[in-house]
């Protein structure tokens, strides 16, 4: 559990499998049943291959920091967060991902370090995927 | 179909300040279309084409056209952020090729400094597909960039000294532009001292925020002709778009990769041919990233080839931003892009600064970035030249 702030996400038929699974702790993202591309973000169509078969398929939750930046001080609702990282994951099943790191000081974050996703729930039903290291988490 | 030489860019104008307060956007599109048009040496009658991008306000182009007066037979209101612009001389070459119109006016004008608005674009964007799986995360625009930054690095040695070079030449310039917002120079470490923003970008390591706009007028050759004012001919344009592409996104380079290229194939030309470049600025890594992308070095080599003043006008490797660029002079509407073409139509022309005017600038570049080096962009590359 971070501080960081949640949000209140756009949901529609698209992606709503996507927040539920959130909310139950666990990643399920769709899979492309014609060319087996892990879509990213969620939605009805194989960005890859066009097909609009896909099915909704568990990821593993951990993956690798791709790049990452410290944001000295954020906007808006970000703006009493302190310093925080805002990083790209890749995924171990594929996509690259934008998150946040948490759970782990700013400065210890290095390109290539293991993560994990981490459920990020709030005291209502807003929910966001991050990441902590796997040695914090 | 090429539109080498078969369109001129005949007007260039920049609004001279970079504080406009108690005017309406609107008005500095008309101040600014009324500035290109004079300098073209033609009015508001003679236009029959209209460009403009996300800036606009209202219904974009139908809007303002109608609050300028235009009468119009074509109409483009093509919207790829700071990019915009130079497709838009591209969109404008090939309508008037094509005889849709002889005489196209383009203009970008914005208040984000007078409004409070910080760095980065309007929230326009509510409802796009992404926004739920990116915009939570307290990404900013310079974190954006920053993670670009940050990527470079790591792969091929980049350093902050290194970027910090590129707002040091640009610095160097904006001293001899006195309606540059920033008109000093700054030294590498003024640069690494400065605030950090998002690591590893520092304060000046990001382009300005002010208010302004600028506009260009292209026209047909007949027109051209017709004109006592030096015309520059436009001889190549490549655009292309890149984007997160299935969560496969690669931080290390822009869609200049592409646009570049084309660019080059239109006109003939190579990057070696060209002595001037105007390059969309953003921030530091901005340049760096395009620098290599658009063939000047080789992908990885920017740092080395920024240094120990590359960009520097007039006798660096490739004198850039000789306005002092988006990092000091100007970047209005937190997207630029105009600024760009008008500082390459400058230099082909003689007419910038004698400290910074580059000797026999027979071709220049002028390059646009829209949207952001982390997600999704439009690149746009221009080739200009002083004659077909």
């Amino acid at each position: 559990m971070s501080f960081l702030p949640l949000a209140d996400v756009e949901m529609n038929n698209e992606t709503q499998p996507f927040w539920d699974a959130l909310h139950n702790k666990t990643l399920l993202l769709p899979r492309c049943t014609s060319c087996t591309s892990v879509v990213w973000y969620p939605r009805a169509h194989c960005p890859v291959c066009f097909s609009t078969q896909l099915q909704w398929e568990e990821m593993s939750g951990r993956g690798t920091v791709y790049s990452y930046s410290i944001v000295a001080k954020g906007n808006g609702r970000w703006k009493e967060s302190g310093p925080y990282v805002v990083a790209y994951v890749d995924l171990a099943e594929g996509p690259r991902i934008l998150t946040n790191i948490v759970g782990v000081a700013p400065s210890e974050v290095h390109i290539n370090m293991p993560v994990q996703a981490v459920f990020d729930t709030g005291d209502d039903a807003r929910v966001l995927l991050r990441f902590t290291s796997v040695s914090s988490s | 179909m090429s539109v080498r030489g078969k369109a001129f860019i005949a007007g260039a104008y920049e609004h001279p300040l970079r504080t406009i307060p108690n005017k309406t956007v609107q008005q500095v599109h008309a101040e600014v279309a009324a500035g290109a048009l004079a300098d073209a040496g033609l009015s508001f009658s003679d236009v029959d084409a209209y460009f403009c991008a996300g800036d606009a306000p209202g219904f974009g182009a139908l809007s303002i056209a109608e609050y300028l007066g235009l009468q119009l037979t074509h109409i483009d209101n093509t919207e790829t952020g700071g990019s915009s612009y130079l497709l838009h001389v591209q969109h404008a070459a090939e309508a008037i090729a094509a005889g849709h119109c002889h005489v196209a006016l383009i203009t970008l004008a914005g208040l984000p400094r007078s409004s409070g608005a910080g760095i980065g674009g309007a929230g326009r964007f509510g409802s796009a597909p992404e926004i739920s799986f990116e915009n939570f995360f307290g990404l900013s625009i310079v974190a954006g960039y920053a993670m670009a930054a940050r990527r470079h690095m790591h792969e091929f040695g980049t350093t902050s000294e290194q970027l910090a070079e590129i707002k040091v030449a640009a610095a160097s310039h904006a001293q001899h532009n006195p309606n540059a917002f920033l008109q000093n120079a700054v030294t590498v470490e003024e640069v690494l001292q400065s605030k950090m923003v998002a690591d590893p970008l520092h304060m000046l390591d990001c382009c300005v925020v002010t208010d302004g706009g600028g506009a260009l007028v292209v026209v047909s050759p007949e027109v051209a002709r017709k004109l006592s004012r030096q015309s520059v001919p436009v001889l190549g344009t490549g655009f292309a778009v890149k984007h997160v592409n299935n969560g496969r996104i690669d931080l290390t380079h822009t869609g200049a990769v592409v646009s570049g290229p084309r660019a080059f194939a239109e006109a003939g030309l190579a990057p070696s041919d060209i002595r001037y470049a105007s390059i969309y600025d953003s921030f530091t890594i901005t340049v760096l990233t395009t620098l290599e992308d658009l063939g000047f070095c080789e992908k990885g080599k920017g740092g080395e080839f920024v240094s120990n003043g590359g960009l520097q006008a007039p006798f660096g490797k490739l004198p850039f931003n000789t306005d002092g660029g988006g990092l000091c002079n100007n970047h209005p509407s937190n997207r630029g892009g105009i600024t760009k073409v008008i500082e390459a139509v400058r230099q082909l022309r003689n007419e910038a600064h004698p400290a910074v005017q580059v000797p026999n600038c027979q071709f220049a570049l002028a390059h646009g970035t829209g949207g952001n080096l982390a997600t999704r962009m439009g690149s746009a590359t221009l080739i200009l030249g002083q004659e077909v």
